[in-house]
């Protein structure tokens, strides 16, 4: 390997191919991309925390195996790091919150401990907007994240810090969590890969919850494949998520290069028509060209419920939520303040103080919707659209084999511009969370940069329910036609 | 009186126990004690990130409950969170069940003035139970909580407003006690509130349809407890109701130190739990064959016992009911019966043993069955000595006691404590001379026909025997002796 620029511009799979032929080591590797967290992340912001010594440790194992000729598979050896809304052992987790100050779990996520196993080199922890509520990480209590592309842009959110940190070269892979476009609209803003799985294909043990019923493991990668590698070792069922799914799990390597042929691709026009920017339209549009061009059969699809898609999502994200948050009181760990106060001044104290503006907004709004009197109305109504947009998926795959679409409205925006105006936020959402309503898989793969502002447009597909398999093969399509994108800009400045 | 002119009507919710090795949603221990927060881990303490893994056994244990109280087992039943903020709840929320529980309807049989009846159940669900708060042991004054029994697995359940009386609700209660503890589930310890109840009382007018108003009674701890807490709350109603007030529905705590209940809260400012179904398990779906495998383990329950014993055995219906309260009282009474043969008349004999000495021995002593040195077979081999005439009715109960107490084989205890009875005619003859050689009055007005005084000779010979002599052979010489 002639360089530690070179070695960081291998995917996540071009790597594991050099670690497997003994071109590069993980040692290599990891000092490579530690040394790139160095020298960039003051300008990104996409960790929270560096566990260099305990990476470094990993790698010299995983170079140990590989010496005996052991290697454990495609992410031996190979440097990731996880949004820090995963629990690990030893190392702290703080959800970008100011509640969790000190806490240091005592045991590792299910996905943590799968990649571990499967010999991967753990960087540390990413940034994201407190307890995953935002779409712009501008919710980090910790600091705000950049997005490589234009450091003055966020990187979206919440998995802000896995979508920058994969931009900006700072890792091989990396997983964030989705519950209504988390991984998918930072992959889009970042022009990276963000995969949210079906619910209950990868275990949520270990996740800090954030609404229970629509959050979502899954990967980011610089490429579809290494999306692809990354799900293949964190999906399964896991005895202690009694909501992960007993399904076999496909391989999602075995389709992968098939192409778009023979695929037919739904299109709800409704979602291009009104609300979307011109430049993102036209992008969307283009990669649904290239399908036609590459042997796949567009169809017009109605997802008619599309649109109480957000109203029902800002019911039950936050009623799930405002339960979830009931935990941080102060008592057995993280925050504690007002301790002389008795129990209620405790509570009020430790949650005043911990929690940013975002969670307190969500977890009022959700104990208002969840109260006696309103539930009927607001959670109950809201399940009920769940039913219908569900309903309405089910119709559609009738017809088509996946469903394409913008995943945001318009590109990365800038830091600042929406934060007075959370309403305004909640729209970015508007084409991600259905698929977390329908518990549907939902990917966003790069389709090109905006002609004006020169920033990444990121096309979203949805899949059946576990078809995971089938969105990684036209996402790969669409790649392989398309080459990779540019170097982003913002940091070579 | 004005309280004759008024009913009492009462539901009772009972908080049972499930008697699992491990919590509900962990494999954390349920022991009872321990060192604070000795059994607890990552899921039991509500650290982040954890979820609940549901342990069958407490499934198996709450549907083994519904069939044999006759309930509506759910083939889908939903769990549901109870949202509410207390430092002994680790989550913030109590995992139960709410809309759709696992059982619905069913009965608790009760006797109440030898009339039998069925109160009607509501409904059985499952739950976890809380932690507790500890006061007063920090020496910086600052309270602690112990996370020991949170997420050990409960069943609620629910009774209809269908108890009449006093009577009536502590029947009821030690009705189901006897019925849970029988099916295993439940140990029926109340000290160590693994059986809790709460009380809704409500008063009205003799004659009335509408139920009154009713309140809520807590900390109930013991079935003393229960009658003295509802005795107070219907005097307290009913003083409301008389006085032209309103009775307010609220929640109200026993205070046992004082014997009255005293308001928590009001209905007003009651919680309200945002209840929602738990969207971190599925909904519980059981299937035909799992029910029906539960049903064909089912033990026999006390009532059908008793009537076994009644029909099978002729034993009174008191006796019968004494033996079944507690399955393993039944069940050393089976053994003791098997050990010793002879049918119904084996079985009058040790039932009169079972319910009066060892039933004394046992209250006093506060051992269950497993823990007495007492066998079944050496309470039948006891009885035996009785029949063949070698120990007597004092001699057998200070014998009972010993063995009870101490353990040994009955013959021997009765050897080696010489309490054998006495029949050699010889020695009675000896202690019958020197009764009469000192009682010459009596022997005087009993020759004069007063013959009632055959009874203070014989009790006066026994006397001289200390307690061993045979009566029949000590009856026997007296009237020889006195003569006709």
């Amino acid at each position: 390997m002639s360089g530690a620029g070179e070695l960081l511009d291998l995917s996540l799979t071009g790597l594991s191919a050099a670690l497997a032929a003994g071109r590069v080591s993980a040692r290599e590797a990891t000092e490579a991309a530690l040394a790139r967290i160095e020298a960039t992340d003051g300008r990104v912001g996409a960790f929270l925390a560096v566990t260099a010594e305990r990476a470094r440790e990993r790698a010299a194992a995983a170079d140990a195996r590989a010496a005996r000729g052991a290697r454990l598979g495609p992410l031996d050896g190979v440097p990731l790091a996880v949004k820090d809304l995963f629990l690990t052992r030893g190392v702290a987790t703080t959800a970008a919150s100011r509640i969790l100050a000190g806490f240091v779990p005592p045991y590792d996520a299910a996905v943590v401990e799968r990649l571990e196993a499967a010999g991967a080199v753990l960087l540390g922890k990413l940034n994201l907007d407190e307890f995953a509520m935002g779409s712009s990480n501008e919710n980090s209590a910790v600091k705000p994240c950049h997005n490589p592309w234009d450091l003055a842009r966020t990187p979206g959110g919440s998995s802000g810090g896995s979508a920058a940190a994969l931009a900006a070269r700072q890792a091989f892979g990396t997983l964030g969590t989705d519950t209504g476009g988390s991984i998918r609209e930072p992959a889009a803003f970042c022009g990276v890969v963000g995969l949210k799985p079906t619910y209950g294909r990868v275990s949520r043990y270990g996740v800090v919850a954030f609404a229970s019923s629509l959050d979502q493991p899954g990967p980011l990668g610089r490429t579809v494949g290494d999306a692809a590698a990354l799900l293949q070792v964190i999906a399964g069922r896991d005895a202690r998520d009694l909501t992960s799914s007993t399904r076999p799990v496909d391989d999602y390597g075995a389709a992968l290069e098939e192409g778009a042929r023979g695929l037919t691709v739904g299109v709800p026009r409704a979602w291009l028509a009104e609300g979307v920017e011109a430049g993102v339209a036209r992008r969307v549009k283009e990669a649904l060209a290239l399908y036609e061009r590459l042997g796949a059969k567009l169809v017009d699809v109605e997802l008619p419920h599309t649109k109480y898609g957000i109203a029902a999502y800002y019911l039950i994200a936050p009623a799930e939520a405002s339960s979830n948050l009931a935990r941080y009181d102060g008592v057995r760990f993280g925050l504690r303040e007002g301790g002389a106060g008795g129990l209620k001044g405790m509570y009020g104290a430790t949650r005043a103080a911990g929690f940013g503006a975002e969670p307190k907004r969500r977890i009022m709004l959700g104990t208002y919707a969840l109260s006696a009197g309103y539930y009927d109305a607001y959670y109950l109504r809201a399940q009920k659209v769940r039913t219908l947009l569900r309903r309405d998926f089910e119709r559609a795959f009738e017809r088509c084999d996946v469903i394409a679409g913008p995943v945001t409205p318009a590109v990365a925006f800038r830091l600042g511009e929406k934060v007075a105006d959370p309403l305004a936020m909640y729209l970015e959402d508007v084409f991600t969370v259905t698929c977390n309503l329908a518990a549907l898989p939902g990917l966003s793969v790069p389709c090109g940069l905006h002609p004006e502002q020169q920033l990444p447009v990121g096309l979203q597909l949805i899949g059946r329910p576990f078809d995971e398999a089938t969105l990684l093969r036209a996402a790969r399509a669409l790649e392989r036609e398309q080459g990779p994108l540019p170097r982003p800009a913002g940091l070579e400045a | 009186m004005p309280v004759a002119d008024f009913e009492v009507v009462m539901g009772l919710e009972v908080h049972a126990q499930l008697l699992t090795r491990t919590k509900i949603f962990c494999g954390c221990s349920t022991a009872f004690g321990g060192e604070p927060n000795a059994h607890t881990c990552p899921v039991c303490l509500g650290l982040p990130g954890v979820l609940p893994a549901l342990n069958q056994r407490v499934v198996e244990f709450a549907v083994r409950a519904g069939l044999a109280l006759g309930c509506e087992v759910k083939r889908k039943s939903v769990w549901a969170r109870k949202n509410y903020f207390y430092p002994d709840l680790p989550k913030g929320y109590q995992i139960s069940q709410y809309e759709l529980p696992i059982c619905e309807g069913g009965g608790v049989p009760i006797t109440v003035d030898g009339k039998e009846r069925v109160v009607q159940l509501v409904r059985i669900h499952m739950e976890e139970d809380a932690g507790k708060n500890v006061h007063g042991v920090a020496a910086d004054g600052s309270s602690g909580v112990d996370l020991n029994r949170a997420g050990v697995p409960l069943c609620e359940i629910v009774s209809a407003p269908d108890l009449f009386s006093i009577d009536e609700a502590t029947e009821y209660l030690k009705s189901l006690r006897a019925i849970l503890m029988y099916l295993g589930v439940n140990d029926g310890n109340l000290e160590e509130g693994s059986f809790r109840c709460d009380a809704n009382v409500s008063v009205r007018r003799r004659g009335a349809a509408a139920l009154g108003q009713r309140c809520e009674i807590k900390n109930l701890n013991s079935f003393r407890f229960l009658r003295q807490a509802v005795e107070y709350e219907v005097r307290r109603q009913v003083e409301v109701l008389e006085g032209g007030g309103r009775v307010v529905q609220e929640t109200r705590l026993f205070d046992p130190a004082r014997g009255e209940t005293r308001a928590m809260r009001s209905k007003e400012d009651a919680h309200d739990y945002r209840y929602f179904p738990e969207p971190d398990l599925p909904p519980l779906v059981l299937d035909d064959a799992f029910v029906e495998e539960v049903r064909r383990t089912l033990p026999e329950l006390p009532r059908a016992r008793a009537a076994r014993y009644q029909r099978d055995l002729g034993l009174s219906a008191y006796d019968a009911q004494l033996l079944t309260a507690e399955r393993a009282v039944a069940e050393f009474f089976d053994a003791a019966l098997a050990a010793y043969g002879a049918g119904a008349e084996g079985a009058k004999k040790l039932a009169n043993w079972v319910n009066g000495d060892v039933a004394r021995l046992a209250n006093e002593s506060g051992l269950a069955p497993a823990a007495w040195k007492l066998t079944p077979e050496k309470l039948a081999a006891l009885v035996k000595l009785v029949d063949a005439g070698t120990v007597g009715g004092p001699g057998a109960k200070q014998a009972l006691e010993a063995v009870f107490r101490e353990g040994g084989d009955p013959a021997e205890v009765v050897k080696a404590r010489g309490l054998a009875q006495v029949s050699d005619e010889g020695a009675v003859e000896a202690a019958a001379d020197a009764v009469l050689a000192r009682s010459a009055a009596e022997v005087e007005r009993y020759r004069g026909g007063n013959t009632k005084l055959m009874g203070f000779f014989v009790g006066q010979v026994m006397k001289e025997m200390k307690g061993k002599g045979n009566p029949a052979v000590v009856n026997a010489v007296l009237k020889r002796k006195l003569g006709p």
